[in-house]
């Protein structure tokens, strides 16, 4: 479980998170949705200890991360996967050793069980093994996505932080990499926090949603209750498209 | 007239802002260097890194140093024999004048600018790019030292680069040789004997204190403007050419110095 209370951070004299407290549950898969520039991708950082925040704490089962020594701090980190927006592959290495990298540096495994392990991990995310030795210029965005999915979870983290998985992605495999993270949070029990703007998302694997704006939380819920609020920033987030304002007539309609 | 630049100095404050700023960026650069040497990467991961550097930093630019060298020997040879017109003057002179201006000037310095482009652009461009995609943060996260990773390997590899100007001095002689042989200009036993006369070890000493200097040059000063970029694919480029500028006047300068402390005694 991660607790954040009161989080701040700004960059220069810009004010970009202004006091977040929320929490996350472990098995759970909790969605960060917000528009563009709210600081989605920042508060993730701060969560990831990339960016040290002014204010606030952020305790991850327990442990407080500004107040643990520095290798505490990295044991923590080594806890940790991360799905980058991009991917972040490192294009100087295969698939499969984009893989084996978190093992290579943080295990005294021999290199057959290194292999195993990223082998086993690469099927489970459903990539087949003519690809692993591929480059990483060389496979589709979907395929970059899972490699991406399989490189932070390979050394089993307690907690997966994905920016945006599926941007970039067409629908359907947007969707396969939404599912594929859910069932593996729940098969592994991890704590697993989304950032998303893609409401697909929110309807298939949303357990719990954290909605931001302008760098203030505004609203929090169920992914039942984010269809029905009346908070108007969330109702205007969320059916912003046709589609949706149309789904929410027909659902206010069989309400009545 | 010292009251003037005082005063005008007093009054740009846009340009003391402006080297505010420079003194950050110093202040950085030092900072990382320090980081370079913390928190050390895994010896069995490093030791690829550093063969990967070491082929692509020093092997790869053993063709471009090995051409230019010998033509650039080659053109100094013409160009002394050319102007040494005078029958007084000992034909000799010509090998003596290539070998002092490659030794001394043309191998460390002038193929350190090369390899600062060379070299340089592709250090800014290859961690710059590792910046916008992320891969840098990527690093970080799984609580690696993301600059003793990247740097310390091109370090390392550059340490090999007074091999690439020994290599590079002997090409500039031999490309001196060749213009005699082909030209005519003069006899190959007159320059062979220039080349040998009046020898000071020390210019050798003073050659390769200068090269490891630009080595070091060369190895930080573009991973700093990569490693710190922000940005896309564009702030990339920019980077590369500040990259390139920031190092070949580093070069310059601490030739200057280097010059003036190591040979005016
Ligand atoms: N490293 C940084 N330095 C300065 N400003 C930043 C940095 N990272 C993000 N920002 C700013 O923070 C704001 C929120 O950005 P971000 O978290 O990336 O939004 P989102 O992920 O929700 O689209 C933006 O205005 C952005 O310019
Ligand atoms: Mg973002």
């Amino acid at each position: 479980m991660i607790e954040v209370k009161d989080l701040h951070k700004s960059f220069g004299g810009a004010h970009i998170l202004k006091g977040i407290s929320t929490t996350f549950e472990k098995g759970k898969t909790s969605l960060v949705i917000g528009q563009s520039g709210s600081g989605k991708t920042v508060f993730l950082k701060c969560l990831l200890g990339l960016f040290s925040p002014e204010e606030g704490t952020i305790s991850y089962d327990g442990k407080i991360y500004s107040e643990l020594s520095g290798d505490q701090k990295s044991d923590l980190r080594a806890e940790m996967g991360m799905v980058f927006q991009g991917s972040a592959l490192f294009d100087s290495m295969t698939i499969l050793e984009n893989v084996m990298f978190p093992l290579r540096m943080f295990t005294k495994q021999s290199k057959s069980e290194m292999q195993e392990r990223a082998n086993f991990v690469l099927k489970r995310v459903n990539l087949a093994e003519d690809d692993h030795n591929k480059f990483p210029s060389e496979a589709s965005g979907g395929m970059q996505k899972r490699v991406a999915i399989a490189r932070a979870i390979v050394n089993k983290p307690n907690y997966l932080f994905c920016d945006e998985p599926n941007s970039g992605l067409d629908p359907k495999t947007a969707m396969v990499i939404d599912n594929l993270i859910q069932e593996i949070t729940e098969e592994y029990n991890i704590t697993t926090i989304i950032n998303s703007h893609d409401m697909n998302s929110v309807m298939e694997i949303g357990q719990k949603i954290v909605f931001l704006k302008d760098g203030l939380k505004e609203w929090e819920g169920s992914r039942d209750n984010v269809f029905k609020t009346d908070n108007e920033a969330v109702t205007d987030f969320v059916y912003s498209s046709e589609l949706f304002k149309k789904v929410r007539q027909m659902y206010l309609e069989e309400r009545v | 007239m010292k009251l003037a630049l005082n005063t005008f100095l007093f009054f740009n404050l846009a340009g003391i802002i402006r080297s505010m700023n420079y003194l950050h960026n110093i202040g950085a650069y030092f900072l990382m260097i320090k980081q370079i040497f913390r928190k050390p990467t895994k010896w069995s991961v490093m030791k690829r890194l550093i063969f990967n550097e070491i082929d692509d930093l020093i092997i790869g630019s053993l063709g471009i140093v090995a051409f230019i060298s010998f033509f650039v020997g080659g053109v100094v040879t013409i160009q002394t024999a050319l102007n040494l017109t005078s029958p007084i003057i000992p034909k000799t002179l010509v090998g003596f004048a290539t070998r002092q201006s490659v030794i001394l000037e043309f191998a460390p310095t002038f193929i350190s600018i090369i390899m600062a482009g060379k070299v340089g652009s592709f250090i800014t461009s290859t961690i710059g790019t590792m910046r916008v995609t992320e891969q840098i943060d990527a690093l970080e996260v799984m609580g690696i030292n993301a600059i003793n990773y990247l740097v310390f390997p091109k370090f390392i590899a550059l340490m090999l680069y007074p091999f690439v100007i020994s290599i590079a001095m002997f090409l500039g002689i031999v490309g001196g040789l060749a213009a005699c042989y082909f030209g005519g200009f003069v006899s190959i036993e007159d320059y062979i004997i220039g080349v040998q006369m009046d020898f000071i070890p020390f210019h050798i000493t003073y050659a390769f204190i200068k090269t490891i200097v630009f080595a070091f040059l060369i190895a930080t000063i573009p991973s700093f403007y990569g490693f710190y970029m922000r940005g896309g694919a564009l702030e990339v480029g920019k980077a590369s050419t500040t990259s390139f500028v920031w190092t070949s006047v580093m070069i310059i300068l601490s030739n200057y110095i280097l010059t003036q402390l190591l040979l005016s005694v």
